[in-house]
Protein backbone atom coordinates (compact mmCIF):
# COMPACT_ATOMS: atom_id res chain seq x y z
CA UNK A 1 0.00 0.00 0.00
CA UNK A 2 1.25 3.46 -0.81
CA UNK A 3 0.67 6.83 0.76
CA UNK A 4 1.50 10.13 -0.83
CA UNK A 5 2.24 13.30 1.11
CA UNK A 6 2.15 16.50 -0.92
CA UNK A 7 3.92 19.38 0.77
CA UNK A 8 3.50 22.98 -0.32
CA UNK A 9 4.56 26.33 1.06
CA UNK A 10 1.83 28.16 2.92
CA UNK A 11 0.18 30.99 1.01
CA UNK A 12 2.04 34.23 1.60
CA UNK A 13 5.39 32.56 2.31
CA UNK A 14 7.94 33.84 -0.16
CA UNK A 15 9.16 31.09 -2.50
CA UNK A 16 12.50 32.11 -4.04
CA UNK A 17 12.79 28.82 -5.96
CA UNK A 18 9.28 29.23 -7.37
CA UNK A 19 10.13 32.76 -8.47
CA UNK A 20 13.29 31.57 -10.24
CA UNK A 21 11.34 28.82 -12.03
CA UNK A 22 8.72 31.41 -13.01
CA UNK A 23 11.40 33.67 -14.53
CA UNK A 24 12.88 30.72 -16.42
CA UNK A 25 9.47 29.80 -17.83
CA UNK A 26 9.03 33.39 -18.98
CA UNK A 27 12.45 33.16 -20.59
CA UNK A 28 11.20 30.15 -22.57
CA UNK A 29 8.27 32.20 -23.81
CA UNK A 30 5.54 30.83 -21.50
CA UNK A 31 3.84 34.14 -20.85
CA UNK A 32 0.59 32.71 -19.48
CA UNK A 33 2.07 31.82 -16.06
CA UNK A 34 1.25 34.29 -13.28
CA UNK A 35 2.85 32.49 -10.31
CA UNK A 36 4.87 29.34 -9.50
CA UNK A 37 5.10 27.57 -6.15
CA UNK A 38 7.59 24.72 -5.75
CA UNK A 39 6.62 21.95 -3.33
CA UNK A 40 7.60 18.37 -2.59
CA UNK A 41 5.92 15.00 -3.00
CA UNK A 42 6.91 12.11 -0.73
CA UNK A 43 5.67 8.60 -1.51
CA UNK A 44 5.68 6.01 1.26
CA UNK A 45 5.24 2.25 1.12
CA UNK A 46 3.19 1.53 4.22
CA UNK A 47 1.65 -1.52 5.89
CA UNK A 48 -1.90 -2.41 4.91
CA UNK A 49 -4.36 -0.76 7.26
CA UNK A 50 -2.24 2.34 7.81
CA UNK A 51 -4.62 5.23 8.34
CA UNK A 52 -4.60 8.71 6.89
CA UNK A 53 -4.20 10.06 10.41
CA UNK A 54 -1.06 7.98 10.99
CA UNK A 55 0.50 9.38 7.83
CA UNK A 56 -0.59 12.89 8.83
CA UNK A 57 1.21 12.32 12.13
CA UNK A 58 4.40 11.49 10.18
CA UNK A 59 3.95 14.68 8.19
CA UNK A 60 3.49 16.83 11.30
CA UNK A 61 6.45 15.28 13.12
CA UNK A 62 8.97 15.19 10.27
CA UNK A 63 7.93 15.33 6.63
CA UNK A 64 6.59 18.89 6.69
CA UNK A 65 7.63 21.95 8.65
CA UNK A 66 4.21 23.31 9.62
CA UNK A 67 5.71 26.71 10.43
CA UNK A 68 6.00 27.36 6.70
CA UNK A 69 4.41 24.39 4.92
CA UNK A 70 0.99 22.80 4.43
CA UNK A 71 0.58 19.13 3.58
CA UNK A 72 -2.04 16.83 2.10
CA UNK A 73 -2.17 13.06 2.62
CA UNK A 74 -3.54 10.55 0.10
CA UNK A 75 -3.76 6.79 0.56
CA UNK A 76 -3.32 5.11 -2.82
CA UNK B 1 32.36 26.98 32.34
CA UNK B 2 31.86 23.48 30.92
CA UNK B 3 30.59 23.13 27.40
CA UNK B 4 29.68 20.41 24.95
CA UNK B 5 29.33 20.53 21.18
CA UNK B 6 26.90 18.25 19.37
CA UNK B 7 28.33 16.37 16.38
CA UNK B 8 26.00 15.11 13.66
CA UNK B 9 27.06 13.29 10.49
CA UNK B 10 27.82 16.22 8.19
CA UNK B 11 28.65 18.77 10.89
CA UNK B 12 31.71 20.69 9.76
CA UNK B 13 32.04 23.62 12.17
CA UNK B 14 32.13 21.50 15.32
CA UNK B 15 35.91 21.77 15.68
CA UNK B 16 35.88 25.51 14.93
CA UNK B 17 33.35 25.98 17.71
CA UNK B 18 35.31 23.77 20.12
CA UNK B 19 38.50 25.67 19.32
CA UNK B 20 36.84 29.05 19.92
CA UNK B 21 35.28 27.85 23.19
CA UNK B 22 38.59 26.47 24.44
CA UNK B 23 40.45 29.62 23.40
CA UNK B 24 38.09 31.91 25.28
CA UNK B 25 37.06 29.77 28.26
CA UNK B 26 40.28 27.82 28.78
CA UNK B 27 38.30 24.59 29.08
CA UNK B 28 38.13 21.99 26.36
CA UNK B 29 34.53 21.21 25.35
CA UNK B 30 33.28 17.64 25.16
CA UNK B 31 31.89 16.25 21.92
CA UNK B 32 28.29 15.02 22.11
CA UNK B 33 27.51 12.38 19.48
CA UNK B 34 24.12 12.66 17.77
CA UNK B 35 23.09 9.11 18.71
CA UNK B 36 23.87 9.55 22.41
CA UNK B 37 20.95 9.43 24.81
CA UNK B 38 22.71 11.16 27.68
CA UNK B 39 24.42 14.51 28.15
CA UNK B 40 26.79 15.19 31.07
CA UNK B 41 24.64 16.85 33.73
CA UNK B 42 27.22 19.52 34.60
CA UNK B 43 27.36 21.25 31.21
CA UNK B 44 26.80 25.02 31.30
CA UNK B 45 26.58 25.40 27.54
CA UNK B 46 25.60 23.15 24.63
CA UNK B 47 26.74 24.22 21.17
CA UNK B 48 24.95 23.03 18.03
CA UNK B 49 27.45 23.69 15.23
CA UNK B 50 27.30 24.61 11.58
CA UNK B 51 27.57 22.21 8.69
CA UNK B 52 25.30 20.10 6.55
CA UNK B 53 23.90 17.62 9.05
CA UNK B 54 22.48 14.54 7.33
CA UNK B 55 23.25 16.14 3.98
CA UNK B 56 20.53 18.77 4.44
CA UNK B 57 18.12 16.06 3.26
CA UNK B 58 14.41 16.87 3.50
CA UNK B 59 15.07 20.36 4.91
CA UNK B 60 18.21 21.83 6.46
CA UNK B 61 18.37 20.60 10.05
CA UNK B 62 15.18 18.51 9.81
CA UNK B 63 16.72 15.08 10.34
CA UNK B 64 19.23 16.27 12.93
CA UNK B 65 16.42 17.87 14.94
CA UNK B 66 14.93 14.37 15.44
CA UNK B 67 18.25 12.72 16.43
CA UNK B 68 18.29 11.08 19.90
CA UNK B 69 20.68 13.68 21.38
CA UNK B 70 18.15 16.43 20.67
CA UNK B 71 15.75 15.04 23.29
CA UNK B 72 18.53 15.64 25.79
CA UNK B 73 19.33 19.09 24.40
CA UNK B 74 15.66 20.05 24.68
CA UNK B 75 15.51 18.75 28.25
CA UNK B 76 18.68 20.66 29.15
CA UNK B 77 17.29 23.84 27.58
CA UNK B 78 14.12 23.36 29.64
CA UNK B 79 16.31 23.19 32.78
CA UNK B 80 17.94 26.49 31.80
CA UNK B 81 21.19 25.23 30.27
CA UNK B 82 22.44 27.69 27.66
CA UNK B 83 22.17 26.41 24.11
CA UNK B 84 23.91 28.11 21.18
CA UNK B 85 23.02 27.09 17.61
CA UNK B 86 25.15 28.51 14.80
CA UNK B 87 24.19 28.31 11.11
CA UNK B 88 23.05 24.70 10.60
CA UNK B 89 22.73 24.61 14.39
CA UNK B 90 20.19 27.47 14.18
CA UNK B 91 18.29 25.49 11.53
CA UNK B 92 18.34 22.43 13.80
CA UNK B 93 17.02 24.41 16.79
CA UNK B 94 14.11 25.87 14.77
CA UNK B 95 13.30 22.44 13.34
CA UNK B 96 13.38 21.02 16.89
CA UNK B 97 10.94 23.68 18.06
CA UNK B 98 13.42 25.18 20.54
CA UNK B 99 13.33 28.46 18.62
CA UNK B 100 10.47 30.05 16.65
CA UNK B 101 10.39 30.49 12.88
CA UNK B 102 12.10 28.69 10.02
CA UNK B 103 15.18 29.16 7.81
CA UNK B 104 14.33 29.08 4.11
CA UNK B 105 16.34 29.24 0.89
CA UNK B 106 18.15 32.60 0.50
CA UNK B 107 16.04 35.11 -1.39
CA UNK B 108 18.69 35.43 -4.13
CA UNK B 109 19.02 31.61 -4.33
CA UNK B 110 22.80 31.89 -4.03
CA UNK B 111 25.00 30.43 -1.32
CA UNK B 112 26.24 33.52 0.54
CA UNK B 113 29.77 33.32 1.95
CA UNK B 114 31.32 36.58 3.15
CA UNK B 115 31.78 38.85 6.14
CA UNK B 116 28.61 40.83 6.86
CA UNK B 117 27.71 43.74 9.11
CA UNK B 118 25.40 42.85 11.99
CA UNK B 119 23.55 45.07 14.43
CA UNK B 120 23.45 43.87 18.03
CA UNK B 121 19.80 44.30 19.07
CA UNK B 122 18.92 42.71 22.40
CA UNK B 123 21.97 42.73 24.66
CA UNK B 124 20.16 41.62 27.79
CA UNK B 125 21.23 37.98 27.56
CA UNK B 126 24.13 35.77 28.65
CA UNK B 127 25.25 35.63 25.00
CA UNK B 128 25.13 39.29 24.01
CA UNK B 129 25.78 41.25 27.22
CA UNK B 130 29.19 42.50 26.04
CA UNK B 131 27.79 44.18 22.92
CA UNK B 132 26.23 47.65 22.96
CA UNK B 133 22.63 47.91 21.72
CA UNK B 134 22.78 49.17 18.15
CA UNK B 135 26.49 48.41 17.81
CA UNK B 136 27.64 47.19 14.39
CA UNK B 137 29.94 44.18 14.30
CA UNK B 138 31.42 42.15 11.43
CA UNK B 139 31.03 38.37 11.40
CA UNK B 140 31.12 35.93 8.47
CA UNK B 141 28.12 34.08 7.08
CA UNK B 142 28.25 30.93 4.93
CA UNK B 143 24.83 29.56 4.14
CA UNK B 144 22.26 28.70 1.49
CA UNK B 145 19.22 28.52 3.76
CA UNK B 146 19.45 31.55 6.02
CA UNK B 147 16.29 33.37 5.07
CA UNK B 148 14.52 33.69 8.42
CA UNK B 149 10.74 33.59 8.19
CA UNK B 150 7.90 33.52 10.69
CA UNK B 151 4.33 34.82 10.67
CA UNK B 152 3.78 38.50 11.47
CA UNK B 153 2.41 37.81 14.96
CA UNK B 154 5.53 35.82 15.83
CA UNK B 155 7.83 38.51 14.40
CA UNK B 156 5.97 41.22 16.37
CA UNK B 157 6.26 39.18 19.52
CA UNK B 158 10.00 38.55 19.01
CA UNK B 159 10.60 42.29 18.63
CA UNK B 160 8.38 43.30 21.55
CA UNK B 161 9.89 40.73 23.92
CA UNK B 162 13.50 41.48 23.08
CA UNK B 163 14.07 38.11 21.42
CA UNK B 164 15.86 39.51 18.37
CA UNK B 165 19.57 39.10 19.11
CA UNK B 166 21.08 40.33 15.83
CA UNK B 167 19.90 41.92 12.60
CA UNK B 168 21.72 42.14 9.30
CA UNK B 169 22.90 45.71 8.70
CA UNK B 170 23.12 45.02 4.94
CA UNK B 171 21.12 42.87 2.48
CA UNK B 172 22.16 39.21 2.91
CA UNK B 173 19.42 36.63 2.39
CA UNK B 174 15.94 38.17 2.48
CA UNK B 175 15.25 37.42 6.15
CA UNK B 176 12.05 38.87 7.57
CA UNK B 177 12.85 42.14 9.35
CA UNK B 178 16.55 41.46 8.66
CA UNK B 179 16.67 38.98 11.53
CA UNK B 180 20.02 37.18 11.82
CA UNK B 181 19.60 35.60 15.26
CA UNK B 182 16.85 35.01 17.83
CA UNK B 183 16.47 33.93 21.43
CA UNK B 184 13.80 31.73 22.97
CA UNK B 185 11.52 33.42 25.52
CA UNK B 186 13.86 32.72 28.44
CA UNK B 187 16.90 33.88 26.43
CA UNK B 188 18.86 30.77 27.37
CA UNK B 189 18.73 29.52 23.78
CA UNK B 190 20.25 31.53 20.92
CA UNK B 191 20.31 30.64 17.25
CA UNK B 192 22.08 32.72 14.62
CA UNK B 193 23.15 32.23 11.02
CA UNK B 194 26.47 34.17 11.21
CA UNK B 195 29.56 32.41 12.59
CA UNK B 196 30.97 34.18 15.68
CA UNK B 197 33.40 31.26 16.16
CA UNK B 198 35.12 32.27 12.92
CA UNK B 199 35.91 35.77 14.24
CA UNK B 200 37.67 35.26 17.57
CA UNK B 201 41.31 36.24 16.97
CA UNK B 202 43.34 38.66 14.86
CA UNK B 203 44.30 35.95 12.38
CA UNK B 204 40.60 35.67 11.48
CA UNK B 205 40.60 39.30 10.33
CA UNK B 206 38.72 40.47 13.39
CA UNK B 207 37.52 39.40 16.80
CA UNK B 208 33.94 40.71 16.95
CA UNK B 209 32.65 37.20 17.57
CA UNK B 210 34.89 36.69 20.58
CA UNK B 211 32.75 38.82 22.89
CA UNK B 212 29.86 36.39 22.51
CA UNK B 213 31.99 33.66 24.10
CA UNK B 214 33.44 36.09 26.63
CA UNK B 215 29.91 37.07 27.63
CA UNK B 216 29.04 33.40 28.19
CA UNK B 217 32.19 32.94 30.27
CA UNK B 218 31.29 36.01 32.34
CA UNK B 219 27.74 34.72 32.87
CA UNK B 220 28.60 31.10 33.54
CA UNK B 221 31.99 31.38 35.25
Amino acid sequence: MKARVTISLKPGVLDPAGRAVHHALEGLGFRQVSDVRVGRVIELDVAAGTTEEQVADMARKLLANTVIENFRVELL
Amino acid sequence: MKSGVVVFPGSNCDRDLMTALELVTGTKPVALWHADTEIPADLDLIGVPGGFSFGDYLRSGAIAARAPIMHEVAAAAERGTRVLGICNGFQVLTEAGLLPGALMRNEGLDFVCRDVALEAVSTDSPFTSLYQPGETIRVPVAHHDGNYQADDDTLDRLEQQGQVAFRYAEPVNGSARDIAGVFNENRNVLGLMPHPERMVEAAHGGADGRRLFEALLAALG
